[in-house]
């Protein structure tokens, strides 16, 4: 026995090692600078301990302009993006014809790059001189007037992150809930059938339910990823984002980290680690909610 | 109310880019359920028996052919308009609703002036629980339930709607074989109690045999034999149903018909007046044989298997298909075996021939078979 579990911690040894250098001392660490007032980066010394640090970020203008960007951009686009992934999934599960040719145009996004991606959003948005962006053009065509969506008003910004935003991550969402579809024992259905049901019962009395964990985690997943939404934002907006008025919270951290007006760990500290309390906090509500409705 | 299946075809186009020509599930199949009686519908796997089944629901359209519930015809009907009640070989039992949801669940689709009041639902699906006894379940989900609740829940799901007919996919292949047979007799009683006329698919020829007022037996989508269970067991039409019907299987031997005596590897064992001449294969069912020591069928004997009800001698014979042939004696019968010898006489109703090329039955004059 003493042996066996002296054996089994030397193999955890390397993984735990591992897990310790890189995520607990950090995670650890970043609690202890989030609380060091007046850390100076230089000499490495600070002035005495307390609540400073998150007294000054919660009061930071680009901060708070930062959580109502992070928050609007994960009501938006966690449901949107679910229930267009459900909607999508649902239609591609119930063609014959063609459907691996569009399984793959669906999925085509998430093997896409980047800056692919960003490019062809400024073909769509963007305005240069000699264009409006094809959006624009198309919104003429219903008499609407141009709109900066990069540099104008905020709400157009906005939309425009949240658009791109639904449209990266639904891939991998259609991919899991057509797989979770696709799980769903045939004769569940013909039973269905069998009793007369309509296509709407069915839907929301027997492929919603027998496919709910699925949609629970992506919910949870989609939530956590909104909350830690950034590159999507320098993307679009380029770097200095809290200039657009355009920064997440994650975006703040690492402004404040590296950014233009760096080098105030303590802050990115503590703003690090309201993001934290708030990921945890949604959550542990999200299992809450969910926890009595999934019972399988 | 009888159900009618009239010529019946299915036919399934060939899968994949390569694949030629069609499958043929079921192919002219005409037989009736007779109002209030349990048919067993018996055959090998992939013998058509669930195509059988789904068309019968209308989950498959049949190629060719009608289906007539009473004088009804419902061919071309969907499943949901025929009144018809199934039981899945799995259950499909929704797993995240409790019992009373599941036997709600039927009586929920219903629309219009058929659709009871809430209250004449949960009568109607209590008194179905009532019926197939599972009351004291209402409120569990399907996976806090045995196999066999889980079978009954099922069936009262099927039943709540007071289905015109009632279809049962392998019912019992699920089951331990301990609560096979209480569950087949609850099946049976429950049939009785609601006479719907019921078809149920198996591979189990005791199964079907057990509980079933007709079987209807098939065999690659073709019609065999149907009739009732000691019908078809005393009077096979071919060598197929004489070796799928009957524990411990039947002997199938190679012999031959000249001068109105069956012979086996030449020795004459049997007269089989009116007999065609010419090679036959030779079914004999295990209670077939009399030990007789002056008998005209010598085998080698290999072992004695007492049962004590009965003696089953397990016998070599150089005629015999198989490696081995069985014989079932009554226990008081003894059989006196010399240097590794018996010696039989035939029970001529319990001896069939068949024709070697067509394996159809050929007939012989047998006073002990009434109306052969």
């Amino acid at each position: 026995m003493e042996q066996n579990s002296r054996k089994a911690w030397l193999y955890l040894l390397p993984s735990l090692v591992l897990l310790g250098v890189f995520l607990i001392y950090p995670l650890l660490d970043v609690l202890v600078y989030s609380v060091e007032e007046g850390y100076n980066f230089a000499s490495q010394t600070y002035q005495g301990v307390g609540a400073y640090n998150y007294s000054y970020v919660l009061h930071d203008p680009y901060f708070l302009q930062a959580v109502e960007n992070t928050f609007v951009l994960v009501i938006l686009t966690v449901p949107t993006s679910t229930v267009l992934a459900l909607l999508i999934s649902t239609a591609l599960s119930s063609i014959r014809p063609l459907r691996q040719l569009f399984q793959t145009i669906y999925f085509l996004p998430y093997v896409t790059n980047t800056l692919a991606v960003g490019l062809v959003f400024m073909v769509l948005f963007q305005r240069t001189e000699y264009t409006d962006g094809l959006v624009n053009l198309m919104l003429s065509w219903f008499g609407a007037g141009p709109i900066d969506f990069i540099n104008g008003p905020h709400w157009a910004k906005m939309f425009v992150l949240c658009f791109y935003t639904v449209w990266v991550v639904l891939p991998f969402k259609i991919l899991v809930l057509t797989s979770a579809l696709a799980s769903v024992n045939d004769t569940y259905y013909q039973a269905a059938r069998v009793d007369g049901t309509s296509r709407a019962r069915i839907f929301f009395r027997i492929t919603l339910p027998m496919i709910s964990p699925m949609i629970v985690y992506l919910v949870i997943t989609g939530f956590i990823g909104a909350f830690k939404a950034y590159s999507d934002a320098v993307a679009l907006f380029g770097t200095d984002l809290n200039a657009a008025g355009m920064n997440t919270i994650v975006g703040y951290v690492y402004d404040m980290l590296y950014g233009d007006s760096g080098g105030y760990p303590s802050y990115a500290s503590a703003a690090a680690i309201l993001l934290f309390a708030i990921v945890l906090t949604i959550t542990c509500i999200n299992l809450l909610v969910t926890r009595r409705r999934v019972s399988d | 109310m009888n159900i009618t299946l009239e010529n019946l075809t299915k036919r399934f186009p060939a899968r994949g880019r390569k694949a030629q020509g069609e499958t043929v599930a079921v192919k002219d199949l005409s037989f009736e359920i007779p109002d209030g009686m349990l048919v067993g519908l018996l055959g090998p796997s992939g013998c058509g028996k669930s195509t059988t089944l789904n068309m019968i629901c209308g989950l498959e359209a049949p190629s060719e052919g009608k289906i007539f519930f009473g004088e009804e015809e419902v061919t071309h009907l969907p499943p949901e308009l025929r009144g018809v009640g199934m039981v899945f070989q799995n259950y499909a039992l929704y797993p995240h609703m409790t019992v009373l949801q599941n036997i709600l669940f039927p009586l929920e689709n219903l629309k219009g002036e058929e659709r009871p009041s809430r209250s004449e639902m949960r009568e109607r699906a209590l008194e179905t629980a009532r019926l197939v006894q599972i009351e004291e379940l209402l409120d569990r989900r399907p996976k806090e339930l045995s196999g066999g609740q889980q079978q009954r829940v099922a069936i009262a799901r099927a039943l709540v709607k007071m289905p015109r007919v009632l279809l049962l996919d392998e019912p019992l292949s699920n089951l331990d074989a301990r609560l096979r047979l209480q569950t087949r007799e609850e099946i049976c009683k429950i049939q009785k109690k609601t006479g719907i006329p019921t078809l149920f698919v198996t591979h189990d020829q005791e199964e079907a045999m057990s509980i079933s007022d007709r079987i209807v037996v098939m065999k690659e989508g073709v019609l065999m034999q149907q009739g009732r269970p000691q019908e078809v067991y005393d009077n096979p039409a071919n060598l197929f149903v004489a070796k799928f019907l009957g524990t411990p299987p039947i002997n199938v031997l190679e012999g031959e018909v000249s001068g109105g005596m069956l012979r086996l590897d030449g020795q004459p064992v049997l007269p089989v007046p009116g007999a065609e001449e010419g090679p036959v294969y030779v079914g004999i069912r295990p209670e077939g044989f009399r030990p007789d020591a002056d008998g005209p069928m010598a085998c080698g004997l290999n072992r004695v298997e007492v049962l004590g009800r009965e003696t089953s001698m397990v016998c070599t014979h150089p005629a015999c298909q198989a490696d081995t042939l069985r014989a079932i004696l009554r226990s008081e019968e003894e059989a006196e075996a010399q240097s590794g010898q018996v010696r039989f006489s035939l029970r001529p109703e319990k001896v069939f021939l068949f024709r070697r090329s067509s394996e159809e039955r050929i007939r012989f004059d047998c006073p002990a078979r009434a109306g052969a």
